[in-house]
């Protein structure tokens, strides 16, 4: 699913260069759940990036479901982004003006799906989530934990191969959290392959897999117990 | 992504934001109201005069004598002899002195044109007398002080009684009331009913004018009219030795030379007016600015879920050419309503809707969506991913 090869990326701050990704080999295999963990500054931000096609590496290679996207352009990388990956954010991010089906149908616009179709996938994708009684609720009306389900079916409306995680339960209370981690397992027993990305242990330890992160280099790679 | 989900998308941006989006169209709607309000104030003022110079008539010819400090002078009766010289095509001659005067019957006064003529102008203006009589050149002769008075001046000096027989003064003197005209029929207020005909010796002696600078001509046929008007001016020349010094002129040639007055009037004002429509796009301009950085997160998001950049300019490039749609369309709606109600309504001119104008004013509206709306939009459109989604 994901193989990434010597991936190196440079900042340029003034006179000297950071290397935010020094030099990253990683592979993910179909339905994987891995978490990446890391202090701040460790490059673990820049690494989602990557892996979230929102940014190309200064050097190396990035195999996304078979196809080499390290050097596409930006409506490429659009294009990607919106067919093979699924994202949740830390701070949600969902528009606050549209209801909770307009939120999950975004991406099935962008992919030029028809009205209909896009509601009808949209519902299906909030009702998984369990929220199939709050489609027409605004973010406002949701709390946090329900805010983040619906950005988790955004994620999974266009059923993407990928579904990139970054802090998801960062901005929640424990329940919430824990809510949110169960959508996500629901998700990998589903067969999606997912990316989590976190700096507290306890989250990372429910992945198959921890990858962990420093100065941009991958210090450790183990399967969880 | 569609055009029709973009026009959803603005729409619902548009409605979300109402108070925003007025202000926004505001400089759009008092400019498409101000181009359609001035064009029309032109035009209706155009169509005024025009029908009153049609009223005219086309086989009519006007003289008027310009020239001053001449020691030539041309006089009536030398133009009258002129006339009867070429009576196969002139059929009638008239001399009018114009002015404005004040009439008193009472307690009331008015001031209306008075015209001083002879009694040639009853024939070449096809007006007459519903009662009384038309002055006569018995009342030219002898200067009598004897006045024909239109209806409107009848209503307003003698309402309810019958003005003939009656006196009023004219400029503090004395004048009996010897005929009332006919009516002008139609809706359309010429003038004519506004006005105090006289006998032309007495115009003369109270505007203290000395000569008769105007006269008509009606021409026996209408299709004669451009060669009588070239003896004229052939005679009219060989009199005074210099063309400068009178103009001869038909109804046509004073239309066509009103049209062009009026046609510059025209674009002119709608010129001026342009300019606020000009200001309210740069206005357009700024707010979209403003609501691109406002909606940077938004922007951000939407790319990170797969918008491309051509969705997001596209998004926001029909969101400012709807707002100047939306503008431009009720500044018509505006400008309609001022012609109607104000122009039309207070009777300041003739209503008129020029849907020229208003296609062409709704036309620049749209364009400076696109003019104004293309750099805002191109600026969200180029916004980078990640730093937009870090935007708070």
């Amino acid at each position: 699913m994901i193989r990434i090869e010597n991936m190196c990326k440079i900042y340029n701050m003034g006179d000297n260069s950071v290397y935010a990704l020094n030099d990253v080999s990683l592979h993910v295999a179909e339905h994987e759940f891995v978490s990446i963990i890391g202090p701040s500054g460790s490059g673990k931000s820049t690494l989602m990036n990557m892996l979230g096609c929102l940014d190309v590496p200064t050097s190396g290679e990035y195999y996304l479901d078979g196809k080499e996207v390290s050097r596409l352009r930006d409506n490429q990388l659009a294009e990607i982004r919106n067919y093979k990956i699924g994202f949740i954010f830390q701070g949600f991010n969902l528009l606050k003006k549209l209801t909770a089906v307009e939120n999950v149908e975004l991406p099935l616009i962008y992919q030029g799906i028809g009205h209909r179709e896009r509601v009808r996938r949209s519902t299906e994708a909030l009702e998984m989530v369990g929220l199939g009684d709050r489609i027409h609720h605004t973010p406002n009306e949701l709390s946090g934990g329900q805010q983040q389900r619906v950005a988790i079916a955004r994620a999974l409306v266009s059923d993407p191969p990928l579904i990139l995680a970054d802090e998801p339960t960062g901005n929640l209370d424990t329940k919430s959290g824990a809510d949110v981690m169960k959508t996500l397992h629901f998700l990998h027993e589903k067969g999606n392959t997912i990316v989590l990305i976190t700096h507290d242990n306890s989250v990372a330890a429910q992945a198959q897999r921890i990858i962990k992160i420093q100065d941009g280099q991958i210090i450790e790679d183990k399967e969880a117990v | 992504m569609g055009f029709i989900q973009a026009f959803k998308m603005a729409i619902k941006s548009i409605v979300s934001n109402k108070g925003r989006s007025f202000l926004t169209m505001l400089g759009v709607i008092i400019g498409v109201g101000a181009v359609i309000t001035a064009v029309a104030f032109a035009q209706g003022s155009t169509s005024s005069i025009t029908d009153s110079i049609k009223g005219l008539g086309s086989n009519l010819i006007n003289i008027s004598i310009t020239g001053r400090g001449s020691n030539r002078q041309i006089t009536y009766e030398q133009l009258q002899k002129y006339a009867d010289e070429n009576s196969d095509t002139i059929s009638l001659l008239a001399p009018t002195v114009s002015n404005s005067m004040t009439l008193k019957a009472g307690t009331l006064s008015r001031t209306v044109t008075v015209i001083g003529t002879s009694e040639e102008y009853e024939y070449i203006k096809s007006k007459h007398v519903s009662s009384g009589r038309y002055i006569t050149s018995f009342d030219n002769d002898n200067k009598l002080k004897t006045a024909v008075i239109g209806t409107a001046v009848a209503n307003d000096l003698f309402a309810g009684v019958n003005p003939v027989g009656q006196t009023m003064k004219i400029n503090g003197q004395e004048f009996k009331v010897i005929g009332l005209l006919q009516e002008t029929d139609g809706s359309q207020d010429s003038g004519d009913d506004d006005q105090v005909i006289i006998p032309v010796t007495v115009a003369q002696r109270i505007s203290r004018n000395g000569t008769i600078r105007n006269f008509t001509i009606q021409a026996a046929d209408a299709e004669q009219v451009d060669a009588v008007m070239e003896n004229i001016k052939t005679y009219l020349t060989s009199v005074y030795g210099d063309e400068d010094l009178f103009n001869v002129m038909n109804q046509a040639e004073i239309l066509d030379t009103l049209s062009s007055i009026t046609d510059t009037l025209t674009v002119v004002l709608a010129g001026i007016s342009a300019i606020s429509l000009v200001v309210g796009g740069i206005g357009i301009m700024n707010i979209m600015l403003v609501s691109v950085t406002e909606r940077t997160r938004e922007i951000g998001i939407r790319k990170a879920i797969g918008a491309k950049r051509r969705s997001i300019l596209v998004q926001f490039l029909i969101e400012a050419v709807m707002m100047t749609g939306l503008g431009g369309l009720l500044g018509i709606l505006i400008g309609v309503s001022i012609i109607h109600f104000i122009i039309g309504g207070l009777n300041i001119t003739t209503e008129v809707y020029s849907p020229f104008w208003m296609m062409l004013s709704f036309s620049i509206s749209l364009g400076e969506g696109v003019l104004f709306g293309i750099f805002p939009a191109y600026k969200a459109a180029s916004l980078n991913p990640i730093e937009a989604l870090r935007f708070e």
